[in-house]
């Protein structure tokens, strides 16, 4: 088995045990041990001047223990975590199609925009007088996000999509309530392809789920959510455009139906950025949606956050929103923080403070730098490349919807890998060792072996050919029972792959001081 | 447009390719007449220095807490974050990462995440720490419904010393539950009678230390009767520097510890992004919401790291999960991990020894100003003082000159009686020169 540079590229040949060094390090890929293993308790990197002698005033309740906490001077934390940072992959080594999760381009003007000291070196309880800059760009934020979704009104504060989610699911639960319905809506309907968040968000606050059965066309199907309404439904929460990469065509008659039945339709905003400029959610009949500022609005996922997760709301569910939230008043812009001086109707307060600032701020410089024919554009680009993506593979692996287009990520399942041995799991690995991360694996749960590809915007066309090739190559190679290639897989990555099942079964969570007889031999 | 890679002519080749004349074609399945045919009615694309002069102008606007003598706490805190933090937290292979769903290379994430818990875990005094929540606030939400969990109870008693946007966020929560929740009064004195509160009915008492008033309390006697009656106590703190020199919420008895990082490592950010810490003992790790990061081998037997125990969350649990959360606060995460490592442990305890002796200060000097009540006994960096004033009017007097003095109680408890009273933080940024001009600025406005 040959790789595009003409080298081997079995198992065997990538073994990686072939020259060892004295050190474990291979040139560059360094091994970094733990913090607690090279730290010492009497090291520091901050200098800082002890203070003159003090009669403490706690009470007596002085911490007298050793804490456990190993510190490095400045050059040694420098090293430590720029090696941890070389075992990591991120947008900005390769292509990152990561569905569902929009791994697009990080803007570094958004960085330095959001380090102005005007926006990070501010105090959320600073007297409002001295924050009207900050407060008029959330209110610019929350114009933008109205307009781009034609709703109502802007919850800002959630921290993240999940935290939106129950911002959204919240709302609806107040107006219900308000409507004197509080005891009998208490069903919100949820389709099986729906993320995990979406049933464990209803259910968190009290909603009983009923599941909608996913159909073999990758749809939802407005008889499916008819046959299940009653004056027990409360809402349903649909992803639109879908986890498997549709668009669904009946929202508008699905809408209409949740409507007719007294109840609230919560969408799903995590692929908005597949039609953000080219279709409004609240056109569709959506009454509230979160926006995953860290997906559509380009703000960096960070390694699993900070996200930020803004809730549009159509004009039935605005007057619920929490606290707290800007108005523009007579003399500049004002924040309400107390439901009590809000002339609606609050259900109360998501988080302390006002929300993600950081991420707001990288969300507007965002959409400054796109405008409106930008975000456009990049909406089409997204659904574009995924489409590109699609008909450069539809040949070779399986769709289990038809060859048809899809929005901006493409969805395959592993029929096409009926009797090779191998796996979506496998697959993914196999794309670790080609230099890509993998795709999203075994999501959504409707298909089997799910393999949710979303190269987003930010890829060029010479990236896509190579990704395809890659793929083809990969396809070729297990239908062609170069099994090792995948089982084994990843041989190149800073780890080969980890046992999960052990981790889970014995968790260790913390480093602890090795016992005197230490498992040393290794 | 800068940042999109496509040119005209890859675009027509591409439509070629899959088949297709417009990309509209693309969007078939969207109704026709909702279809944009235009882009919305918002600003067209602008060039780096544009949107540099645009957001340049709003931060313009606000008074950054470096260029005034600064005494602003409650609940978030403006310390001194080393260079060295900002500059590795903006490594690309840090910032631009996922969620270590593909563990193989997501080492350095899921390495310092497993160094984070290790470090919450110590600092708490706890046995184990998951790999962050949102916030404090949003973590203590989450507390609660954790003991819920834990002790099958669904009633949950709050201190009138915890953070009035905490105990909103947590009655926000069990309101739509339909759990219950007895907040007691405003306890300015730190010594109030939450002890009679306990009962086996109880799922958990919630009790910040320092608590928003500043006091710092001892939470011993109120774990013990918290057990006693099968009831946990959840511990709070919003200032995490404090840990360094008051003892641990872990050897006092608390059976959950939660609280927001921010102090070490992430800047202000006008109040987010910050990070949650959540930390409680090993028997506990099923009923734990977040994320936990654990240590395995790889195929060839050498450590690594990977996300565990996944099948009490979202998205293999689903509705049965232990919360909705998935995204948290990775990179805040990383601040607070790096900016520990560079204090470690004597770093940390001279931080904490600066920040009370700062407040010891300006707490003398401040009940020398005519007009001023310090009313704490024991506190860290922050306490309460009585003005002979509205705490509020004085402030927006002090602003006018140039001092940023603190948080009217009456901002975070409107209609609690207690106008009179301004919450008063003191960290290592505060300079002598700070304090007397507070302290001047104040004897002009009383």
């Amino acid at each position: 088995m040959l790789n595009r540079q003409g080298r081997p590229s079995s198992a065997g040949e990538a073994g990686t045990n072939a020259h060892p060094t004295f050190t474990g390090n291979k040139a560059l890929a360094q091994i970094e041990p733990l913090l607690f293993e090279i730290g010492r308790y009497d090291t520091t990197g901050v200098d800082i001047d002890e203070p003159e002698d003090f009669e403490p005033r706690l009470g007596g309740l002085e911490r007298k223990d050793a804490i456990g906490l190993p510190g490095l001077s400045e050059p040694e934390t420098m090293r430590h975590y720029v090696r941890l940072s070389q075992m990591n992959y991120g947008i900005d080594t390769g292509l990152f199609p990561l569905g569902s999760c929009t791994m697009k381009h990080n803007a570094r003007l958004n960085e330095r925009m959001a380090r102005l000291p005007g926006f990070s070196d501010v105090h959320p309880l600073q007297p409002v007088s001295t924050v009207q800059g900050a407060l008029e760009l959330m209110n610019e934020l929350g114009r933008y996000l109205v307009t781009l979704t034609n709703m109502t009104a802007v919850a800002l504060s959630p921290k993240a999509g999940a935290h939106g989610e129950l911002c959204g699911m919240m709302a609806i639960k107040a107006a219900i309530e308000a409507r004197g319905e509080g005891k009998t809506r208490n069903v919100v309907l949820v389709p099986d392809s729906a993320h995990g968040t979406n049933p464990a968000t209803a259910a968190l606050i009290g909603f009983v789920v009923k599941p909608v059965p996913a159909r073999e066309d990758g749809w939802v199907h407005v008889e499916d959510v008819k046959e299940r309404l009653g004056p027990d439904v409360a809402a349903i929460m649909l992803t639109n455009p879908n986890t498997c990469g549709l668009f669904e065509p009946q929202v508008v008659e699905i809408a209409k139906a949740i409507h007719d039945a007294g109840a609230y339709f919560y969408c799903d905003g995590a692929n908005f950025n597949a039609i953000v400029g080219k279709a409004k959610p609240g056109d569709l009949g959506v009454d509230a949606m979160h926006i995953n500022l860290h997906k559509t609005f380009s703000t960096p996922h960070g390694g699993g956050g900070p996200g930020s997760g803004p809730v549009v709301l159509s004009e039935r569910l605005a007057p619920y929103a929490p606290v707290p939230f800007v108005r523009a008043g007579k003399d500049g812009f004002e924040l309400v923080e107390q439901a009590s001086d809000a002339s609606e109707k609050p259900f109360g307060r998501m988080t302390a403070f006002h929300g993600q600032m950081g991420m707001y701020v990288r969300a507007l410089s965002y959409m400054l730098s796109h405008g409106s024919d930008g975000m456009k554009q990049a909406s089409e680009d997204a659904v574009l490349n995924a489409n590109y993506i699609r008909a450069g593979l539809s040949d070779l692996m399986s769709l289990p919807f038809g060859n048809k287009p899809c929005m901006h990520e493409v969805l395959f399942d592993d029929a096409w890998l009926k009797d090779t041995g191998v796996t979506t799991l496998d697959v993914a690995k196999a794309m670790i060792d080609e230099g890509y991360h993998p795709m999203t694996m075994y999501f959504p749960l409707v298909v089997h072996g799910a393999m949710l590809i979303e190269p987003t915007e930010s890829e060029s066309k010479s990236s896509l050919d190579l990704f395809i090739a890659t793929l083809r190559d990969l396809a070729m190679a297990a239908k062609n029972g170069d099994k090792e290639r995948f089982t084994g897989a990843p041989y190149h990555a800073p780890r080969r792959r980890l046992d999960e099942t052990r981790a889970a079964r014995n968790p260790v969570l913390r480093w602890t001081p090795p016992a005197p007889v230490a498992e040393a031999a290794e | 447009m800068r940042y999109l890679p496509l040119s005209d002519s890859d675009r027509s080749e591409m439509l070629a390719r899959i088949g297709i004349k417009t990309v509209d074609e693309l969007f078939a399945d969207v109704p026709k007449n909702l279809l944009l045919k235009e882009p919305v009615d918002l600003p067209r694309r602008k060039g780096e220095l544009e949107v540099e002069r645009i957001l340049s102008r709003m931060a313009a606007r606000n008074v950054s807490a470096s260029s005034v003598p600064f005494f602003v706490g409650a609940g978030a805190y403006k310390h001194h974050v080393p260079a060295t933090v900002d500059h590795l937290i903006q490594r690309s292979e840090f910032l631009t990462s996922y969620t270590p769903y593909q563990p193989e290379i997501a080492q350095g994430t899921l390495q310092y995440l497993f160094e984070f818990q290790t470090q919450v875990a110590a600092l708490t005094g706890m046995e184990v720490a998951n790999a962050s929540m949102y916030d404090g606030s949003t973590g203590t939400g989450e507390a609660v419904l954790m003991a819920h969990r834990v002790t099958k109870r669904r009633k949950a008693v709050l201190s009138g010393g915890l953070h009035p946007h905490y105990a909103e966020v947590v009655r926000t929560l069990s309101d739509m539950a339909s759990d219950s929740v007895v907040t007691l009064q405003p306890d300015v004195s730190g010594d109030e009678d939450i002890l009679s509160q306990i009962d086996d009915s109880v799922s958990c008492v919630v009790v910040q230390s320092p608590d928003v008033f500043g006091n710092v309390r001892d939470l011993k006697p109120i774990a013990e009767k918290a057990h006693k009656h099968g009831a946990l106590l959840i511990a709070v703190f919003t200032e995490a520097v404090s840990l360094g020199l008051v003892a641990s919420p872990g050897s006092q008895g608390a059976d959950i510890v939660v609280g927001e990082g921010q102090s070490i490592g992430n800047a202000l950010n006008f109040g987010g992004p910050y990070v949650g810490l959540f930390a409680t003992q090993s028997k506990f790790i099923r009923q734990m919401p977040g994320r936990l990061c654990g240590e395995t081998v790889d195929a060839d037997g050498n450590r690594g790291f990977v996300l565990t125990l996944s099948t009490r969350e979202q998205h293999i649990r689903r509705d049965k999960a232990t919360s909705n959360i998935c995204t948290n606060s990775g990179l805040c995460a990383l601040a607070f991990t790096i900016h520990m490592t560079l204090l470690g442990e004597a770093g940390l305890k001279r931080l904490a020894r600066v920040n009370h002796v700062n407040a010891i200060k300006l707490a003398d000097q401040l009940a020398g100003v005519k007009g001023v009540e310090v009313l704490n006994k024991a506190f860290f960096n922050e306490f309460t003082v009585r003005l002979a004033k509205p705490a509020a009017e004085v402030v927006e007097r002090l602003t006018e000159k140039g001092v940023l003095a603190g948080v009217p109680v009456s901002r975070l408890l409107p209609g609690a009686g207690l106008d009179d009273l301004l919450l008063v933080a003191s960290t290592e940024v505060n300079t002598d020169d700070d304090r007397a001009a507070l302290c001047a600025a104040l004897k002009e406005v009383l």
